[in-house]
């Protein structure tokens, strides 16, 4: 136990990256030129780099008397995570100028959210599991409402903050009284109470409230009621950020506190989770159709996606958290992509937002509508792009573990959301064009190549994601 | 432990009425299941003001801490109360962020009202 107690370098790759987040911040003040903000942000990507490496060579051990674990499943969500914050930060830098909110504390408000979230998948506690949310969720409020001088930005950070809150006030709620009923906050005692013993209801209870604030974490219908308002109103970067690197780490959080904790609790939360994907299936379907602000379309698609990763979550088996993991791969870069899109919506000078904007881009900018295309139909899962690989293997885990109605209930409803990406698609090619956008800034074009490369090109190195994703689904379950 | 006692005792006619009864863990639960369901419902039936709203927030952490230190005394293990001890630091974190997205939100909209939350439909 002395071992456990002392073996601090698992969490090196946090604790450089908390530091690091404060030199920034002291750089950030220190520096008084007018372009500080860049300097930062290229400094936090650095440090992101930094603490990718840190993350594959730390050595793999549980740590700090069972707070805290680093394994494979750990290693391989927490790269996702700092890909995720790095296309956010490489998107902020031309928009925010733009939009005059250009301030230092950008990066380092992503990057202590980053360090939230690296927490958060690493916890083997519910002590560490509710700081590491919260260190996640309180930067990112404040990123919500980062346009401080524009109204709907405000509002966003207020309506988050508000449904934010409540949700960890669930999440802790359920937390208290499993502790109560189960005796113990730690996940490997509580697994090994789980599997002695039948668990009392309110320990059920507990994990029916976890359940509920995590649902909102990753806005699964009927939990996702702020998504929309949040997504339009927030600024573009920020709202590319929330939809993907929270995203990922509050599904590993799902997903490690069903299958550690709560893995003998299968057939308690199984039918709680297949609703929740079910919902947000059809709700992300059907919604959609007929938005015309693209970033509430945007919206609506991420819940459907949440959707299709919970299918993998609802099997319960090895199978389905290597799903959820490959989908997660898959769906960061065309999200950021599609952000990238969007940022290059301007017109004039002036931000755009309504699909409609994009009518004729196929003919005034081949290249964008192109890259568009690849994103549009990896969201759809059409093949060979990212998203139907990630879609293959999640529905083909529901098909192993006997769940046929919900593979068929997702391959339904990602035909009817095939329309409205189609739809988008439509405007881009066929329809006339009312003038064209300003030109890209460099970074834009960076993230939306970036992204439609790994897109396209997703199905040539899938073997290596998939094998790291199958051991990081073993290390959770051998 | 006096100050948990006194946290415990907040409703305190109701406590005084039943004297007789000795205090069970029941009791902290419903207590704490009361204020979980005032702070819920003060966020979605309240038509009033953003600051109540807070309130209600701060009513659901609390209703938290109530059961952690109950169950923490009852299984007669302090990690309930150490991990009472960071929801306190986190809330007043919480607070004031939300504080101060209260204070740009009304700048730029020159009201706290909660029926006036409403440039963007969901």
């Amino acid at each position: 136990m002395v071992g456990q107690l002392m073996n601090w370098q698992i969490a090196l790759p946090e604790i450089v990256l908390a530091g690091c987040g404060l030199l920034v911040l002291m750089v950030g003040v220190l520096i008084k030129k007018q372009n500080s903000a860049q300097l930062c942000s290229m400094l936090v990507l650095a440090s992101f780099l930094v603490a990718a490496l840190l993350s594959l060579s730390a050595p793999q051990d549980v740590g700090y008397n069972g707070l805290f674990t680093l394994d494979r499943f750990a290693v391989f969500v927490k790269i996702l995570v700092l890909i995720a914050a790095s296309l956010a930060v490489v998107l902020s830098l031309d928009y925010n100028t733009h939009h005059g909110i250009a301030r230092f504390e950008f990066p380092v408000l992503i990057l202590l959210s980053t360090v939230g979230m690296m927490v958060m998948v690493s916890a083997t506690n519910m002590m560490s599991l509710y700081l590491g949310v919260e260190l996640s969720s309180l930067a990112i409020y404040v990123l919500a409402a980062f346009a401080r001088n524009d109204v709907r930005s405000s509002e966003a950070g207020l309506k988050y903050f508000v449904l934010g809150a409540l949700a960890s006030g669930l999440l802790l709620y359920g937390m208290s009284l499993v502790y109560g009923f189960a005796g113990s906050l730690d996940f490997a005692s509580l697994r090994a109470v789980f599997t002695t013993e039948t668990a009392q209801l309110g320990a059920v209870v507990g994990v029916v409230f976890i359940v509920a604030g995590l649902a909102f974490k990753i806005s699964a219908a009927p939990f996702h009621m702020w998504t929309p308002d949040v997504y339009e109103g927030a600024p573009v970067p920020v709202t590319g950020f929330m939809a993907t690197a929270p995203k990922v780490a509050a599904l590993a959080v799902f997903v490690r506190i069903l299958s550690m904790p709560f893995g003998h609790l299968l057939p308690q939360w199984q039918q709680l989770i297949v609703l929740l994907s079910i919902v947000s299936m059809v709700w992300g379907s059907l919604a959609a159709i007929g938005q015309w602000n693209i970033k509430r379309l945007m919206a609506y698609s991420s819940i459907g996606h949440m959707g299709y990763a919970l299918v993998g979550v609802a099997t319960g088996t090895e199978a389905g958290v290597r799903g959820v993991l490959v989908y997660l791969a898959s769906y960061i870069f065309a999200s950021a992509g599609v952000f990238a899109c969007i940022i290059a919506m301007r017109k004039k000078g002036h931000a755009v937002e309504r699909i409609a904007d994009l009518k004729g881009l196929g003919k005034t900018d081949p290249m964008l509508a192109f890259l568009l295309m690849f994103f549009m139909f990896s969201l759809a899962g059409v093949p060979p792009f990212a998203g139907f690989i990630g879609k293959l293997y999640v529905f083909l885990a529901a098909v192993q573990a006997g769940m046929w109605t919900l593979a068929i209930i997702g391959v339904l409803t990602s035909v009817i959301s095939t329309f409205y990406y189609l739809w988008v698609l439509k405007q881009v090619y066929f329809d006339q064009s009312e003038g064209a956008f300003d030109g890209r800034a460099p970074s834009v074009s960076f993230v939306a190549g970036l992204g439609g490369l790994v897109t396209l090109s997703f199905f040539v190195f899938a073997s290596p994601v998939v094998n790291a994703a199958e051991a990081a689904a073993r290390a959770l379950f051998g | 432990m006096v100050m948990t006692i006194m946290m415990l005792t907040l409703p305190s006619r109701t406590f005084m009425e039943i004297t007789e009864m000795p205090v069970s863990l029941a009791h902290y639960l419903v207590v704490s299941a009361l204020l979980l369901v005032m702070g819920v419902f003060g966020i979605f039936l309240n038509r009033k003001n953003v600051i109540v709203i807070f309130m209600s927030i701060e009513l659901i952490l609390l209703a938290v801490n109530v059961n952690l230190v109950a169950f923490s005394s009852s299984l007669h293990d302090l990690v309930g109360q150490v991990f009472a001890m960071f929801v306190l630091t986190v809330a007043a974190a919480e607070s004031a962020i939300g504080l101060a997205i209260l204070v740009i939100y009304f700048r730029n909209r020159g009201s706290i009202q909660v029926e006036d939350v409403n440039l963007m439909k969901g």
